[in-house]
């Protein structure tokens, strides 16, 4: 099968995968108790009122009608408008958008080149004292969670040293690059870890594998085996991780956009889980899915390219 | 392709670096909050909603939206610090004999744009708020409104007409969301009020900018400008107002304020009798249908306790009567205390020995769990066991209203005559504890419709006595509202939280 026709066939499948978690997604916060009229008539609410922002809502028309109206409003590429706020879903999903590309691409542009340089140097020094180093930065790293560094950074950095501002409350990211500076940390210690222990792990397979050692038996110079010949190889693992990391960085992490004030998908997901705001959280999952989908595709073509062999293409 | 990443890399993270260091050492020198001074922007950390957020003050839910609405828009009444209706764009109210028929003066004041608060705009604003199409907040206080047979006397007197007598009518004018607007506004993407700061920007869940109305009726605000900030997690508030990100963070918590009330970084506001805390017991159904059970229930709280652990000793003890501190409310009836020996009397008598009685609570407010558990510690060694069930947090409220027999409860501030109208009475929306008796309805009518203050004091002294002695809350203490800020900011007011002077920040100054 070609290239072509495989990505075709995973890009139809990967509809059928968005259209089964919008479905799920609908199912899950059908059952979840109370719905938007409960939840915005707050504290001691009367019945009577929550029923009046029942009705304004629509919310007593039959549930598959709605979900049936979203559905054909999608097709048509309408994502259709919040309960609570009345505002469109797709300005929900393009405000949340911005901070969370921006996160995450920062985060990817720092985390790559510096994962894969620590797992290279650390494969080609296997054992010595930078390797060793590597590993137990990396390794302990990983073993802090989010909030936990957040929460750590921010005190030292943000509130004790007063060295960078403490959250990104009410600034604007790229104007303000400062308040990215202890986010992208977060973000990238833990990812830091998995991927370069891959690349690391791959680059040392590579380097005693037969191909690279024909190589070096032809004469070719050890830069040129290293790079050229060992490293893509190497990447290949890695890549499925770095696609993984890419599907959790463009979810929106919750914690780091909370502790932050980072008002990314995440937070809108959050907000909108807890106003029961359907419409919202429909039209999240349908970006999730596809990034989800499309993310992994891009993957595997890309594995494909680095190391043919090591993807079977049914 | 590889030098490329890594110079690329390396010019990030330079520009990252001379980013920070430009965004410290602008520390500013510290003055002083005592004297009043003219300009700056004032920057205030609120919990948001996200979708939730709108600037249509009639739509106003949210703490944030209620301190924008008033920073936008007036009401004719407001809540002052005994939380009693006090005169706003109503200059003065003028009942007639019959206490149905009430004219408004209106103050000399003007919306944004320059146009004269009318009293058609006045009623246009209460119409929007009754259309029985929609689901305003304030709709059900202004349903006593008789609007078709209420008129515009001239430009600035309305006359109301009431469906029944009701003397404290300024209530319903100060009630939540119950703003002027100008007569047909249905777009609030830009708003027009006739408040202290007018619109500048609103991004949604991140931000609104306003600035001073040089011509507010009352007087120009002292702020230049005024920058709502969305924070939602309290911490979030507390290190933005540290690291000098804002100027003011709203609702912080108790264990913050301990933390930081004897550094130099952060000045801590307390507003007490802002919320108070209870137990709702329902008296519709056994167990608490029994009046010695109730009693042993009042008894067994050990309130100082209550008030030291759970609001970590910001609050005062309550007295099982809603409005400590506010007009009134019945300060002469005594204290109660614990008294584990007569509630061990009383559980016996009413024959409730090893029963089990199930709490029902939730993270729906702060607090609720943890006092929950706290209480239930106490009643051990009665012969009574409270178990407590953590449920659902959004549909919470809802939830108990119906269900259970003894849940967790809290409220803001209101008139002590709101908090009967809507919870004590036998047709009240919000009948948690199911108190519903035709003599205490009746008293209620009475004290409405008692124009003489001292008379109508003493009406609802008696009310609220009938409500210690046998009532279904168990209201153990008032959480103090804590709001932090910078120490150069004054006039920042402790009145309760829902009030007119809380979050009211025309009356702040950056010293």
């Amino acid at each position: 099968m070609s290239l072509r026709r495989y990505a075709a066939r995973r890009l139809a499948i990967g509809l059928v995968q968005v259209l089964a978690v919008v479905t799920v997604v609908f199912l899950l916060v059908q059952a979840l108790p109370g719905d938007a009229a409960v939840a915005l008539a707050g504290d001691n609410p009367d019945p009577q009122r929550i029923e009046q922002i029942r009705a304004a809502m629509g919310l007593d028309r039959p549930p598959l009608e709605r979900f049936g109206e979203w559905v054909g409003g999608l097709a048509r590429g309408d994502f259709g408008v919040s309960l609570i706020s009345g505002r469109p879903v797709a300005e929900f999903l393009h405000d949340g958008l911005g901070p969370t590309l921006v996160l995450a691409v920062l985060a990817l542009v720092l985390l790559i080149p510096l994962s894969v340089l620590l797992g290279v140097l650390a494969a080609l020094r296997e054992g010595g004292p930078l390797d060793r180093v590597v590993t137990t930065v990396t390794v302990g790293l990983h073993s802090i969670p989010e909030f936990a560094l957040a929460v750590v950074l921010i005190a030292l950095f943000g509130v004790q040293l007063r060295w960078l501002p403490p959250t990104a409350v009410g600034a604007d990211l790229l104007g303000q690059p400062a308040v990215l500076v202890l986010p992208l940390v977060v973000l990238v210690a833990r990812p830091l870890c998995s991927i370069s222990r891959l690349v690391r792990a791959g680059m040392i397979d590579a380097l005693a594998s037969d191909h690279v050692r024909h190589a070096r038996r032809l004469g070719i110079g050890v830069t040129r085996i290293r790079f050229a010949h060992a490293l893509p190889t190497a990447l290949a693992p890695a890549v499925q991780q770095v696609a993984r990391t890419t599907d959790w960085l463009l979810g929106g992490v919750i914690v780091v956009e909370a502790v932050f004030v980072i008002p990314g998908l995440g937070t809108v997901l959050v907000d909108a889980v807890a106003g029961r705001d359907l419409p919202v959280v429909q039209g999240l999952a349908v970006v999730f899915a596809v990034t989800t989908v499309v993310v992994n595709l891009v993957a595997d073509l890309l594995v494909f390219r680095l190391a043919p062999r090591s993807v079977a293409i049914a | 392709m590889h030098p490329l990443n890594r110079r690329g890399f390396l010019g990030l993270t330079a520009g990252l670096s001379i980013a920070a260091l430009a965004g410290c050492g602008t520390a500013e020198p510290v003055t002083s909050a005592s004297t009043p001074r003219t300009g700056g922007r004032l920057r205030a950390a609120f919990a948001g909603g996200g979708a939730k957020e709108v600037l249509d003050p009639h739509l106003a839910n949210l703490f944030v939206e209620a301190a924008r609405s008033k920073a936008l828009y007036d009401k004719l009444a407001d809540l002052g610090p005994d939380v009693s209706a006090q005169p706003r764009l109503a200059e003065k109210w003028e009942p007639d004999a019959t206490l149905t028929r009430w004219r408004i003066t209106l103050r000399q004041a003007t919306f944004h744009d320059g146009k004269p608060v009318r009293a058609d705009d006045v009623l246009a604003s209460y119409a929007r708020i009754l259309d029985p199409a929609r689901a305003f907040r304030a709709k059900s206080s202004l349903a006593l409104i008789d609007l078709p047979n209420s008129r515009a006397v001239d430009e600035r007197t309305v006359e109301f007409a009431l469906k029944r007598p009701f003397v404290e009518f300024p209530n319903v004018l100060a009630a939540f969301g119950a703003y002027i607007v100008p007569a047909g506004t249905e777009d609030f993407t830009a708003p027009v009020g006739s408040g202290p700061f007018r619109f500048v920007s609103f991004e949604p869940g991140k931000s609104v900018l306003l600035k001073r109305h040089d011509g507010y009726w009352e007087g120009a605000p002292h702020l230049d400008e005024l920058e709502f900030v969305i924070a939602n997690e309290e911490s979030a508030r507390a290190n933005a107002l540290l690291g000098g990100q804002v100027e003011y963070a709203h609702d912080l918590t108790p264990t913050t304020a301990r933390g930081h009330a004897a550094g130099d970084r952060m000045a801590i506001h307390r507003a007490p009798n802002s919320a108070v805390q209870a137990f709702a017991m329902k008296l519709d159904r056994p167990p608490f249908d029994n009046r010695d059970l109730r009693e042993a229930m009042f008894l067994l709280a050990d309130r100082p306790q209550l008030v030291e652990s759970v609001l970590a000793g910001s609050g005062q003890v309550g007295n099982d009567l809603f409005g400590k501190g506010y007009q009134h409310y019945a300060d002469d009836i005594p204290q109660r205390t614990r008294d584990l020996d007569k509630a061990k009397f009383l559980i016996r008598r009413a024959g409730a020995e090893g029963l089990t009685v199930k709490l029902d609570t939730s993270t729906a407010a702060a607090g609720m769990v943890e006092a929950a558990t706290v209480f239930a510690d106490q009643v051990k060694g009665s012969g009574l066991t409270v178990e407590v069930v953590t449920g659902n947090k959004d549909s919470y409220w809802a939830d108990t209203l119906k269900n259970g027999s003894m849940s967790s409860f809290r409220s803001g501030a209101m008139p002590i005559e709101t908090h009967i109208a809507q919870r004590l009475l036998t047709g009240s929306g919000t009948n948690v504890t199911k108190w519903a008796r035709p003599e205490f309805d009746a008293l209620y009518d009475k004290a409405v419709s008692t124009v003489d203050d001292k008379q109508r004091g003493e009406v609802y002294r008696e009310l609220q006595r009938s409500l210690h002695a046998e009532g279904g809350y168990l209201m153990w203490g008032f959480a103090d509202w804590i709001v932090g800020a910078a120490p150069n900011v004054g006039g920042i007011s402790t009145a309760p939280a829902n009030t007119l002077d809380w979050a009211r920040f025309d009356q702040v100054w950056l010293g």
